[in-house]
Order: structure tokens, then C-alpha cells, then sequence
């Protein structure tokens, strides 16, 4: 069976490509436009864009570790 | 006057459901649309003030009273119920529309009460007719996810009533008023108020119960009983500092738990919790831009939302599957479905272009207003997490991820109407916002499109995709529940209980040992002296009879001459 469009390698890559250029761009766009931050922080250079991805590599890591405790069978309560 | 503001909108929908058993296909669909589209046109007839009163015991009741919120959240709430009575004309059992409707008409009687014992009565209501919606899914794990749903909202209905019948004692007064939390009564009606939020300790009934409806059940479950709890918290306990916290751990529980869940509508389920949580954190900061972002934010959460579980409902209709790990690849045969669910998930990450955009956006700008630095950045974590757990996971898993080898068409065409009519509106409202700026309860004075919003918005999001993408190994789905606080009355409290039983029963027995044992020695002694052989029961010879009579007077001789 053909693979669809989306799903080939070729694809992906070039999704790949475009995607960080994309991210190269909004960060580009952080320089012109002056940011006018309310606590400082917040008005420095890609403030969001380092926050939101250090963040949620964070709370991927929280749910992991978090997971590993509370994770159980899915049919764990079947027996109710 | 005409009269016609006198009709309270929702007992029109409640009037109209009681009914609908008697009539016939045609007209059923008449009324399914055609009763919101109604109670719609009366919520726009309620004038500012009561105008409807009864006189009930000493207390003036006002089961009909308006102003800008209650109408905007009654507007809200008949789009809703039209929408979603589109989305379920083909496969909703009768008792289902007519749960539905009930449940619709119930909120709009909350959102319409002036007194907190109309309030109660809508409110019992709406938890009848919603654990009716779950048990209309006719299936074993919803009738016990319905009964658990309805006993967990019994004791909320209980820690409220307790409240109001408090609150009137203290204060003379049923009118629904702001409140202050100076007193127990007030403090067990902000508790009542909090359960149907979702709200810790016991959120967990939210992503046990509503998964477990039918496909438009849950459509219309996600809607009503926690925006209503918004609605009241909205209008009773404006600025309460705790709401603050309480919103901020909705916010991480239901993306971490949403993070860690692998059935497309649990998923959802536990963003409801999130997003409630933004809410919640809103009314907690109780500025009028912080009120106005929650009151937007329920607004239009109500119909994203909507619109993400018309998305999952109509997989599950078509394929008959939940999991994430059985689904993947539908992007193929529903292009519809997955650009619809797309436009939600994208809404609920608060897009710009999109209507979360519009309204979550006030939030985090009233706590820079307000100065409140960890909030505020906790608000941007909870931006971007709401992007990773809902925004790309939800789509990712369901449409693409891996190609599952199902080929399942879009759903039909009464289903696909309610989706593109609800995308249309997450796309309209997140474009032109002022319409709904214009109902808030306050003079909007707030601007969403500016460039640095837009840019600082697109930064957070976009690299928070890339952190999913990067992180994805981490992300594998597994065939796995997470246990949440109803472990302690789904399975700590019964395996006690049966315990308890069980050590009650050796208990029991033990102690009916002993007694019988006792019963049996006293039998045996009794049997040995005077039983057919007992000594006392034996049959004497005459003879020995004799010697004994002569032994005894011999004796009686013997002593009378002494």
C-alpha cells in the first residue's frame, strides 16, 4: 500500500525543515517588535520562547516521574 | 411588558424535554433545535432586575432575574444545547435528548435564579438529569461511573443546601448575592460550588464519569454542571484570594494527568479540570479584567470544548475505539473530523486567530496588572502545557501518530454540521472578538491583537510543540489508568469495608462458637444427672428403699434418746 503524503519520510523531514524555520522567524520578530514586559523578565529576548519549552520538557518529566507511581493496568479497576 | 420576560428560558427546554417522549421522529428533531433556538430568544427577553416573583414560606423567591452575566452565560448555554442536540440527532437514545434537555434547562434556571433556593432546586436538577446522561450510555462501566458520578454530586448538593439553609439563618436573606468567606455556612457553599467546578480534593469524578457517556453525551456533559460552578463562583465569591490556588493546581492536575492518559476522552476530560482551572484562577484575582477574562474564557472554553469532543465523539462512533494506542492515521478518511478537532485544539491553546486567544489572554493580563509575578509565570507554564496536553497530543494521537489501518468516513452529515458550525465559531469569535467583549459584565478595556501579545503568544506555543516533538519517545502511550483520589471510594474504602466485614464475620462466628460450646456443656451436665441414665433419674430397687427408711429411723431413734 502507497504511503500517504504525510506519512512519508521525504515529508517529514521537509515538515521538519519548515517547522524550525518557522521557529527561526517568530524569534526574528521578537527582535522588532519592542517588548514591554511588566516584571522585567518577561521583556527579555525570547523570554517565551526558552520558557515554554524548557517548561515542557518540565512537565514531561513531571508526568513521567509522576507516572511512575501512580500508573497502574488499565483494567485495574474492572474488577469493581 | 409583554409578559413574555416572566417565562423562565430554561423550565421552556425542561417543559419541552418532558414532552418530547410523545412526540414523533419529525417533530422530535423540531424541538431538539427548535427549544434552544426559543429559550435563546427568552434569555435576550430578561430585562436587568427580577421579573418574576413568589412568595414562598417568609422568603421572596426569584426564579427569574437578570443582568449581563446571566445572560451572557444563558446565551452560551442554548448555543450549546442547540449544538450539541445537532451533533447527537442521529444516535441519541429519546431519554438521552430529553437528559439533555433537562440538564440544558437546569443551567439556564441556575444562571437565571436571583434566590439561592431556586438556585438549589435548578442545581439538584441539572446533577439528575447529568448522571441520566451518563447512564444513557446503557453500559455496565457507565451505570457504575453514573452512580459514582451522583454520589459525589448528592454530597455536594448537601454541603451547599447545608450552606444556604446557614447563610439564611445568619443573614435573614435568600438572595444571591457576593459573599465574603466569613462564616462556616459561606464556606460550605463556596465547597458546594468548587465540587461541580472539578476542583481538588475530589476531581477525580469528572474523567471517571463523562468518558463513560455516549458520544453526545459527553459533548453536552462538558459544557453545563462546571460552567455553571464558574457562573456562581463568578457571582457569589468574586476576589476570593483561595481560588487563586485552588485554580492554579487544576491547572497542573489536569495537564499532568492529561500527560500521562491514553483515552482520546479522558484526555479531554482532564482539560476540562484544566481549563476550569483558569477560570478559577480568573474569579481568584477578582479584578474586572480578571472577571471579564473568566467570564470570556467559560464562554468560549464551552464551545471549544464542545467542538474537541464532537471531534473524539464522532472517531468513537466510527470506529467504536477510545485508546490512543488503537487509534492513529484517521487524518486519511475524516479530513473533516481532524481539521475540526484541529481548530479546537488549537482554540483551547488560545491561538491568536483563534477564540481561547481572545479570552484566556485576559487572565494572565490581570495578574500583571495585579502584580503577581509567580501567577503570572505559572499562567504562561499552564499556556504552554495546555498546548502540549490537549492542543497537539489530542490530534496528534487520534489523526496521525502512526497509521492504525482504520478507514473510517466522517461521521454523518447532522454530526458534521454541529462541527463546522462550532469550528465556525472558534474561528469567528477568536477573529472578531468584539461581539463577545460586548457582553462581558464589565467595560472591556483590553486589547487582544497587538504584536507583541501575537509574537510573544506564537513563541510560547510553537516552542512547546517543539519540546512535544523533541520529547515524544517519553510520550509513548501506554495501556495504563493513573490512579487519582477516587481510589480511596473506588477501591481503598470497599477493600475496608470488606475487611471490616470480613474480621465482623470471624467476629461473629467466633463468638457463636464459644456460646454454642457453652449451651452444649450445660446440655451434656444436665443430661448426665438427670438424662434416662443420669443419677438422679435412675430407678431404685424397693428393697434398698427399705434399708434406707430403716437406716434413717434407726438414726431418729438413736438421736431422740440422746
Amino acid at each position: 500500500m502507497k504511503q500517504p503524503w504525510l506519512m512519508r519520510p521525504a515529508t517529514i523531514r521537509s515538515l521538519w525543515i519548515g517547522f524550525v524555520l518557522v521557529l527561526g522567524l517568530i524569534l526574528l520578530a521578537g527582535l522588532l517588535v519592542p517588548a514591554h514586559g511588566y516584571f522585567g523578565l518577561d521583556g527579555s529576548f525570547a523570554f517565551n520562547a526558552w520558557y515554554g519549552f524548557l517548561t515542557c520538557v518540565g512537565m514531561i518529566l513531571a508526568a513521567k516521574a509522576l507516572g511512575y507511581f501512580l500508573k497502574r493496568r488499565d483494567s485495574y479497576y474492572d474488577r469493581d | 411588558m409583554t409578559g413574555i420576560e416572566l417565562v423562565p428560558p430554561g423550565l421552556v427546554l425542561i417543559a419541552g424535554a418532558v414532552l418530547l417522549p410523545l412526540c414523533g421522529p419529525r417533530l422530535r428533531v423540531l424541538a431538539v433545535l427548535g427549544l434552544p433556538l426559543i429559550a435563546l430568544a427568552l434569555v435576550w427577553q430578561v430585562p436587568d432586575g427580577a421579573s418574576l416573583r413568589l412568595a414562598f414560606l417568609d422568603y421572596q423567591l426569584e426564579p427569574v432575574r437578570g443582568d449581563r452575566l446571566s445572560r451572557l452565560f444563558g446565551t452560551v448555554f442554548a448555543v450549546m444545547a442547540f449544538g450539541g442536540g445537532l451533533f447527537a440527532l442521529n444516535h441519541a437514545r429519546r431519554v438521552e435528548l430529553v437528559a439533555a434537555l433537562v440538564y440544558a434547562g437546569g443551567a439556564l434556571g441556575v444562571c437565571f435564579s436571583g434566590d439561592l433556593l431556586s438556585l438549589f432546586v435548578f442545581w439538584e436538577v441539572m446533577a439528575l438529569a447529568s448522571t441520566l446522561l451518563v447512564w444513557s450510555a446503557m453500559t455496565d462501566r457507565a451505570q457504575h461511573a453514573g452512580l459514582r458520578y451522583l454520589l459525589v454530586h448528592l454530597f455536594g448538593g448537601v454541603l451547599l443546601m447545608v450552606g444556604i439553609v446557614g447563610h439564611v439563618s445568619d443573614t435573614g436573606s435568600v438572595a444571591f448575592t457576593a459573599m465574603a468567606l466569613d462564616s462556616p455556612a459561606h464556606w460550605l457553599m463556596l465547597a458546594g460550588f468548587l465540587l461541580n467546578a472539578g476542583a481538588p480534593p475530589l476531581s477525580a469524578w469528572l474523567p471517571d464519569a463523562y468518558p463513560e457517556a455516549s458520544p453526545a453525551g459527553m459533548v453536552f456533559l462538558s459544557a453545563f454542571t462546571t460552567k455553571i460552578a464558574v457562573y456562581v463562583l463568578l457571582r457569589g465569591f468574586p476576589g476570593a484570594d483561595i481560588l487563586v490556588y485552588i485554580g492554579l493546581y487544576m491547572i497542573f492536575y489536569g495537564i499532568l494527568y492529561a500527560l500521562l492518559e491514553n483515552d482520546m476522552r479522558r484526555i479531554l476530560a482532564y482539560s476540562i479540570v484544566n481549563q476550569v482551572g483558569f477560570m478559577v484562577c480568573g474569579i481568584g484575582i477578582g479584578t474586572e479584567m480578571a472577571l471579564n477574562g473568566a467570564a470570556a474564557h467559560a464562554f468560549t472554553h464551552i464551545i471549544y470544548k464542545a467542538l474537541l469532543l464532537m471531534s473524539a465523539g464522532s472517531v468513537l462512533y466510527m470506529t467504536g475505539r477510545r485508546k490512543c494506542t488503537d487509534l492513529g492515521g484517521l487524518f486519511q478518511s475524516m479530513p473533516l473530523t481532524t481539521v475540526c478537532g484541529i481548530i479546537g485544539a488549537l482554540s483551547i491553546s488560545a491561538f491568536p486567530l483563534t477564540s481561547g486567544f481572545v479570552s484566556k489572554s485576559m487572565i494572565s493580563q490581570a495578574a500583571a496588572h495585579q502584580e503577581l509575578l509567580a501567577v503570572w509565570l505559572l499562567l504562561a507554564v499552564a499556556s504552554a502545557g495546555v498546548f502540549l496536553h490537549a492542543g497537539i497530543k489530542f490530534p496528534w494521537f487520534v489523526f496521525f501518530q502512526k497509521d492504525s489501518g482504520l478507514r473510517p468516513p466522517d461521521p454523518p452529515l447532522n454530526m458534521r454540521l454541529a462541527m463546522i458550525l462550532f469550528a465556525f465559531f472558534c474561528i469567528a469569535l477568536g477573529v472578531w472578538p468584539a461581539p463577545l467583549y460586548a457582553l462581558l459584565p464589565f467595560p472591556v478595556d483590553y486589547v487582544p491583537y497587538t504584536w507583541a501579545h501575537v509574537i510573544d503568544a506564537l513563541q510560547l506555543l510553537l516552542f512547546s510543540g517543539l519540546a512535544f516533538f523533541i520529547m515524544l519517545p517519553y510520550m509513548r502511550r501506554t495501556l495504563t489508568v493513573t490512579l487519582d483520589t477516587d481510589w480511596v471510594y473506588r477501591r481503598l474504602a470497599p477493600r475496608a469495608l470488606g475487611r471490616l466485614g470480613s474480621l465482623a464475620a470471624r467476629l461473629d462466628a467466633g463468638l457463636r462458637r464459644a456460646v454454642l460450646r457453652r449451651i452444649d456443656t450445660a446440655i451434656d451436665t444436665l443430661f448426665r444427672y438427670h438424662g434416662p441414665r443420669g443419677i438422679l433419674a435412675r430407678t431404685w430397687a424397693t428393697g434398698s428403699m427399705v434399708l434406707w427408711v430403716v437406716i434413717l429411723l434407726g438414726i431418729y431413734l438413736v438421736a431422740y434418746y440422746y
